[in-house]
């Protein structure tokens, strides 16, 4: 066992720290204060990333990407953390579910998204269907050669940017023992395609400047060309690229968690009440030994799940374990680092403030941690059947 | 022309330095390391010459300690093509002396025949600046240090200098070692490819016995102390009663 980086991972973590310290932090509270981040410094971010290299450094070389291995990303992932979430979403990961793009596909969606020149987003989430996937309403009906799209879905992230999206609806439904269940296709919807239209989503408490939106297909009508992966094999395809979605979740919230454990000890350690740093109370001592504990155990779930992963081990659970316990304990985190700032812990001429609202979604989106759990009791007692 | 930059492992800029208890130097153990910021400004000039075609490979060499290899491979993810890495020493505490290291860079010299030497105006952890100008002297080549432009024209370097007064345009004939100073450049960021790149980079690891170099230290410390914590300040209403407070001080 040998828990130290390589010297390219220190390279590429120090990299990534600069490029967050110096290209996204400097803008973040404009972007929270405007809400959604100008087009011209979406674009520098992305110019920027794609001259270093990282552009869609998720995805293989013989794609263009740079080939990293879960381990590798999920480290970027944790430096990208430090940065707001607006902003760092031009430093461009692209869908790995693209990966599933054939023939045609890779030239119009895949190689574009890579190389920067295409921006993408998911949407599966619905009105009525969030964590229960399956019962989406969303359906695509068979009409004359082509697929007719109809339905709802909203929370969609960076779809205001998108230039497609990658859409799953229900195709069939078939009956089963335990009832019916739908089959999922998942479909390319190129922005501008008629039918389809990507409206403003709703005001959320965390991460500001990142909006979601509300996606409405109305007789939205695809050609075969337009499905990714299979006809009904929906499943397989989020089943196949969709689990890494969990690892960047957790390794974010370890990054988010490691700068603001780093205010607060600072501020622990400058701010004097009664004539000595706050830091010396064990009222505010105990808890940065408490947060500095659950961040670096957070840190080893997430990075030992990556490796996991790249080891091809069983990861389904330790990915869940690794998200549910770096979003709560980025909760706890947050709360714990905002109350040693006092009363301006809680103004915006700080980030704690922010940092505490942003932390909520992290338990909601991607799986919420019940979700998390179901997956990981499953996991450990369907084998005795029960 | 090929380009020499000595890099030095210093303890990194944004680590808070302690002194150690016995007053011997600072604690380098378990400290965050990086390669000295005036020596990354100087490998940044020099893959800029080899970009703009007036150099055709950069070197960078380090003396010190075995995990300088570090050090080298930054300078080589940066753009650097190939690193020589002088072991010098087995202690993180020990400081290779300027004019050691002066005598080793002059050996490389001697070996590698660049036809230039950019090198950090000093490192931040001594701030000796003194290395650059012994290697002047050592092999009688021109020099110019505190370079806040650099532009080569045939044999000779344009370079301009931060002086105390201002600025000053000076031209050197080469082979010649130029310092560099803060304003140069801004050194980039490695990039992806260039990091995965680095690890196949030449680094080839001598000691100061292949160049016939004594490195035993001339100099004593004789004592390291912390400097004194800054007193409160008063904070004054207004500039009449700064003044009248300077004057009072005999500051003005
Ligand atoms: C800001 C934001 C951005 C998002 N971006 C995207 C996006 O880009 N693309 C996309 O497709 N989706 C996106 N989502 C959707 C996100 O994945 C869902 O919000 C999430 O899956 C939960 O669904 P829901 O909100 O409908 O809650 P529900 O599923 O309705 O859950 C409500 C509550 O019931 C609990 N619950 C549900 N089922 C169970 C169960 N079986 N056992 C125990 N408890 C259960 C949940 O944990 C939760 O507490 C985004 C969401 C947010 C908030
Ligand atoms: C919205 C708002 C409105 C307010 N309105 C008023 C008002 O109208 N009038 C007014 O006078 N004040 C007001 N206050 C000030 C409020 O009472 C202070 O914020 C509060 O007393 C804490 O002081 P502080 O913010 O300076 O934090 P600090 O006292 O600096 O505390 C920082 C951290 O150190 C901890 N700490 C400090 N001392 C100890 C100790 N001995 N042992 C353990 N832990 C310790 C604290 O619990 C806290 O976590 C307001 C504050 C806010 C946020």
């Amino acid at each position: 066992m040998h828990f130290g980086l390589t010297g390219e991972q220190e390279m590429i973590v120090s990299t990534v720290r600069s490029f967050v310290e110096t290209e996204i932090q400097p803008h973040e509270a404009e972007v929270e204060r405007l809400g959604h981040v100008p087009q011209e410094l979406g674009d520098e971010i992305r110019r920027k990333c794609i001259a270093l290299g990282f552009y869609a450094c998720n995805f293989p070389e013989e794609v263009g990407g740079a080939g990293l291995s879960h381990l590798d990303f999920t480290l970027v992932e944790r430096e990208l953390g430090r940065g707001s979430m607006a902003l760092v979403h031009f430093f461009g990961r692209p869908q790995n579910i693209l990966m599933a793009c054939e023939g045609a596909q890779r030239e119009k969606y895949l190689l574009p998204a890579v190389r920067g020149e295409k921006l993408d987003a998911l949407a599966m989430t619905e009105p009525d269907a969030g964590s229960d996937v399956r019962g989406m309403k969303c359906t695509a009906v068979r009409q004359g050669g082509d697929w007719v799209l109809n339905g709802t879905k909203h929370f969609i992230s960076g779809a205001e940017h998108a230039d497609f999206v990658t859409v799953f609806a229900a195709t069939g439904v078939d009956e089963t023992a335990k009832g019916p269940k739908k089959r999922l296709t998942a479909f390319l919807v190129d922005r501008g395609t008629p039918g389809f239209a990507i409206r403003p989503g709703y005001a959320s408490v965390s991460h500001r400047g990142y909006p979601n939106s509300i996606l409405t297909f109305d007789d939205c009508r695809l050609p075969d060309a337009q499905v990714l992966g299979v006809v009904d094999g929906g499943f397989d395809v989020m089943n196949d690229w969709l689990h890494g979605t969990r690892l960047t979740v957790a390794a974010f919230c370890v990054g988010r968690a490691r700068r603001c454990f780093d205010l607060a000890l600072k501020y622990a350690a400058e701010r004097h009440q009664f004539g000595q740093p706050i830091g010396r109370f064990q009222g505010v001592g105990f808890p940065l030994a408490d947060m500095v504990t659950e961040i670096d155990a957070a840190d080893w779930l997430t990075l030992s799940a990556a490796w996991r992963v790249d080891e091809g081990l069983p990861s389904n659970r330790e990915i869940s374990s690794a998200k549910l316990y770096a979003s709560e304990m980025l909760a706890r985190v947050t709360d714990a680092s905002l109350q040693i700032f006092g009363g301006m812990g809680l103004m915006d001429d700080l980030p704690m403030e922010r940092f505490w609202r942003d932390a909520r979604v992290e338990r909601i989106w991607d799986g919420t941690s019940e979700i998390q759990r179901h997956i990981i009791s499953r996991d450990l007692l369907r084998p005795l059947g029960a | 022309m090929k380009v020499l930059v000595p890099v030095k492992r210093v303890i990194d800029y944004n680590v808070k330095v302690r002194v150690k208890a016995d007053g011997s130097g600072v604690d380098l153990a378990n400290v965050k390391m990086s390669m000295n910021p005036f020596d990354e400004i100087a490998v940044e000039e020099a893959i800029r010459l080899k970009e703009a075609g007036k150099a055709e490979e950069v070197i960078a060499v380090s003396i010190g300690v075995k995990q300088a290899q570090e050090t080298l491979r930054t300078a080589l993810a940066m753009g650097a093509d190939r690193a020589i890495l002088i072991v010098a020493t087995d202690d993180v505490h020990t400081d290779i002396e300027p004019l050691a290291v002066a005598k080793l860079l002059k050996a490389v010299i001697d070996e590698e025949q660049p036809g230039l030497v950019l090198c950090g105006k000093q490192a931040i952890d001594n701030d000796m600046n003194a290395t650059g100008q012994m290697l002047a002297a050592l092999t009688g080549w021109s020099q110019a240090t505190f370079a806040s432009e650099v532009k080569i024209e045939g044999d000779h370097a344009i370079v301009t200098r931060e002086v105390d007064g201002g600025l000053q345009t000076i031209k050197v004939t080469m082979p010649a070692i130029v310092s560099v100073d803060l304003r140069l450049n801004e050194p980039r960021y490695a990039s992806l490819p260039n990091i995965m790149k680095a690890k196949k980079k030449p680094l080839e690891e001598k000691t100061p016995a292949d160049y016939g170099v004594d490195v035993a230290p001339r100099l004593q410390v004789v004592k390291t102390t912390e400097p004194e914590t800054r007193k409160a300040g008063v904070m004054v209403r207004d500039v009449d009663t700064l003044v009248a407070k300077l004057k009072e001080a005999g500051a003005i």
